[in-house]
């Protein structure tokens, strides 16, 4: 019992401070959300709405659903019909139009020949972005075309493969953990080397509580602050980006919760070996980085060197990026990544190990 | 009688450097005990060893009858700590901080409430409850700080220069608190290194370079005190303080108002009329006038006479 009362009370006393902490709060609902929605919105692969100038020299109907299909599509915004090449081309130079599509006169024969093309397309190759969104566009529903004289609506092959919508699909998850990595170990790391700079650790060290209450009074809070935050990714990125949970929600969690143990022990380990505050944070910026670069968010995991992969294994984040991508986006369930969990749950018992070794109730 | 704490030898080394080197203590139960020295004196050190946050390089300490740090644990139940600097939570209240460190000392319910009530009460803190620790005056966190250390009723209190951030009548308030304890009972070791919290000491051992340079009741030192002191006055103090530095015999010249206050070797043979024939050509309307030592003098004698270097900067000065 007393045992138990220690603990809560260390963790009461941490939540307590940290309600108190204005800042920090805020640092715990801001950083999901706006990471969110900066790699929502801003990392997109996506194009939408670029302006258009059509230049139909063929004037039939059969032209006239073409351009109607292509700004089905949403890629192409505002479309202006020009009547000449030379006004598609002044367009394009000052920019008032990013994509010229220039249908051939004998749009029909060339499309029942099928040798020669029959839709141009130029594009403002200042912006390579635009390029392959251009090539796309026009690829595709020609070759549809060329094949069926009764002309399928490629309209709906194009909303089926929706590059936008992937692009969210697979960030919110991994970004689930790169936030979780972010905040729980500089969190924590912080949390217990504050209490070293301001001397309150001095004198909790002189008192009967041990090293395990201490410690686990210390990571409980956070444990839950975890689960918050995990909770507002996973519901902003349903909100805004439509990103279903295909899997088991308690698998997802359980998964999580797990991840969070994980960076909680390497924020604890971090705050063994940092004396001040601004040592812990440049400390667990130093295993960020990697983080972020090489588990496989920002770069598919397989294109990277041998070296890199290694390392990768070491991080937490490639191993919970492989989970939740697993349960949220393929249905997977958390009992058939018996590797994955393996791994992270030897980091938390290595990481753990090593901070109670290191922490001792003592100064030198 | 039997002893709060014991040390035999006890020595700690920070790498090459020496804070404390090598010092036996023998500390009576309900006492007040002091440790008067300057800074890096090795007055933290050695408290800090005693309560088992580091470990001594040699020697052996023993604290209410166990050897630490191998019984720490036990010893921490029955001690309280106030460290040098305040370390309770600045963002947190002063009840909020009372009713941590009751939880800390793993106190039940009813406990709590009694004794967070009776140390209110008894430091003058009733005022202050609802305030964050942070906002309170120098004078107004010590008391909070003595409070929470002895909210589980220690038998042994570590005070590590607990006054050095507090006006003068809260000091003096602090010193009656402390007897107050004294009288149920609890040791007192306090570092300081004011003259007059020394002098308030039951009990006092003057540190210098991690080595205890005297020991004894304040009274005691003064009496058996290593030198001869004398008091000077005359119209050109500065004339007065060049001429008398140059004397062998004088160990120490301090200027107190009008008066020079000149500690000289004890074994000097009639103190009186060398530094009357010395001041003689500068000063001829000098007086020389020997006077009890005070615990001042004890600690300059403890301390700077040992030291060569020290005297001879004094010297050249």
């Amino acid at each position: 019992m007393k045992w138990l009362d220690r603990l809560y009370a260390i963790a009461a006393k941490e939540v307590r401070q940290l309600a108190r902490d204005r800042i920090t709060v805020g640092l715990i609902v801001g950083i999901p959300a706006i990471q969110l929605l900066l790699f929502g919105y801003a990392i997109n692969f996506d194009v939408r709405g670029v302006s258009t100038a059509v230049l139909d020299q063929s004037q039939t109907s059969l032209s006239r659903r073409l351009v109607g299909d292509l700004r089905a599509t949403q890629v192409l915004g505002e479309v202006r019909q020009v009547r000449s090449e030379q006004e598609l081309r002044e367009l394009i130079q000052r920019g008032d139009a990013n994509v010229g599509i220039v249908i051939a006169p004998d749009l029909e024969r060339r499309i029942a020949d099928g040798d020669r093309a029959a839709l141009q397309i130029l594009v403002d190759g200042s912006q390579p972005a635009l390029e392959n969104v251009a090539e796309g566009l026009g690829a595709v529903p020609l070759l549809r075309r060329a094949g069926a004289r009764a002309p399928p609506r490629p309209v709906e092959i194009l909303v089926a493969y929706n590059p936008g919508k992937r692009t969210a699909v697979q960030i919110v998850p991994a970004l689930c953990g790169v936030i979780l990595t972010m905040t729980m170990v500089i969190f924590t790391a912080s949390a217990i080397v504050r209490e070293r700079e301001r001397g309150n650790l001095e004198l909790l060290i002189t008192t009967p509580v041990s090293v395990g209450q201490l410690m686990a009074g210390k990571l409980l809070p956070y444990v839950v602050i975890g689960l918050i935050q995990t909770t507002l990714i996973l519901v902003l990125g349903y909100w805004l980006f439509d990103v279903p949970v295909t899997g088991s929600l308690l698998d997802l969690y359980l998964g999580a919760l797990l991840f969070i143990a994980a960076s909680l022990s390497l924020g604890l380990f971090l705050s063994t070996l940092a004396q001040t505050q601004f040592q812990a944070i440049q400390m667990a910026l130093v295993m960020m980085l990697p983080s972020i670069l090489m588990s496989g968010f920002m770069f598919p995991f397989e294109g990277m060197p041998k070296i890199a992969q290694l390392i990768a294994q070491l991080l937490p984040l490639t191993h919970f990026n492989e989970i939740i991508r697993g349960i949220v986006l393929r249905g997977a369930r958390l009992a058939d990544m018996g590797p994955e969990i393996a791994k992270l749950a030897a980091f938390l018992a290595v990481m753990l190990t090593l901070s109670v070794a290191r922490f001792r109730k003592r100064l030198d | 009688m039997s002893f709060a704490i014991t040390a035999r030898g006890l020595a700690r080394h920070f790498g090459k450097v020496i804070a404390v080197d090598g010092i036996d203590l023998d500390i009576p139960r309900a006492q007040i005990y002091g440790f008067l020295g300057p800074n890096g004196s090795g007055k933290s050190t050695t408290i800090r060893m005693m309560c088992g946050l580091l470990v001594p390089t040699r020697g052996t300490v023993n604290v209410l009858g166990h050897s630490v740090p191998r019984e720490s644990e036990v010893v921490r139940r029955k001690l309280g700590y106030m460290t040098q600097r305040f370390s309770l939570w600045e963002d947190l209240t002063v009840n909020e901080n009372l009713d941590f460190m009751c939880r800390v000392y793993g106190l039940n319910r009813a406990l709590r409430r009694a004794r967070i009530a009776d140390r209110i009460a008894g430091y003058d803190l009733a005022q202050l409850v609802g305030q964050r620790a942070g906002t309170l005056s120098g004078g107004e966190r010590q008391r909070l700080a003595l409070a929470a250390a002895t909210l589980h009723d220690p038998e042994l209190l570590l005070l590590d220069e607990p006054t050095s951030a507090v006006d003068p009548q809260s000091r003096r308030d602090f010193w009656e608190n402390l007897f107050a304890l004294v009288a149920r009972g609890t040791t007192i070791l306090v570092s300081t290194h004011y003259m007059d919290e020394a002098e308030r000491c039951h009990r006092l051992a003057i540190l210098d370079h991690g080595r205890i340079a005297a020991e004894g009741e304040p009274k005691q030192l003064a009496r058996d005190i290593d030198a001869t002191v004398l008091e000077i006055s005359c119209a050109d103090l500065v004339a007065a303080r060049r001429a008398l530095a140059t004397l062998p015999a004088v160990r120490s010249i301090a200027q107190l108002g009008h008066r020079l206050r000149v500690l000289v070797h004890r074994d000097a043979h009639a103190p009186e009329a060398e530094l009357r024939a010395a001041l003689a050509p500068h000063c001829p309307d000098a007086g020389v006038e020997r006077v009890g030592a005070s615990l001042e003098d004890v600690f300059v004698a403890a301390t700077r006479l040992r030291n060569g270097v020290a005297d001879g900067a004094e010297r050249a000065a």
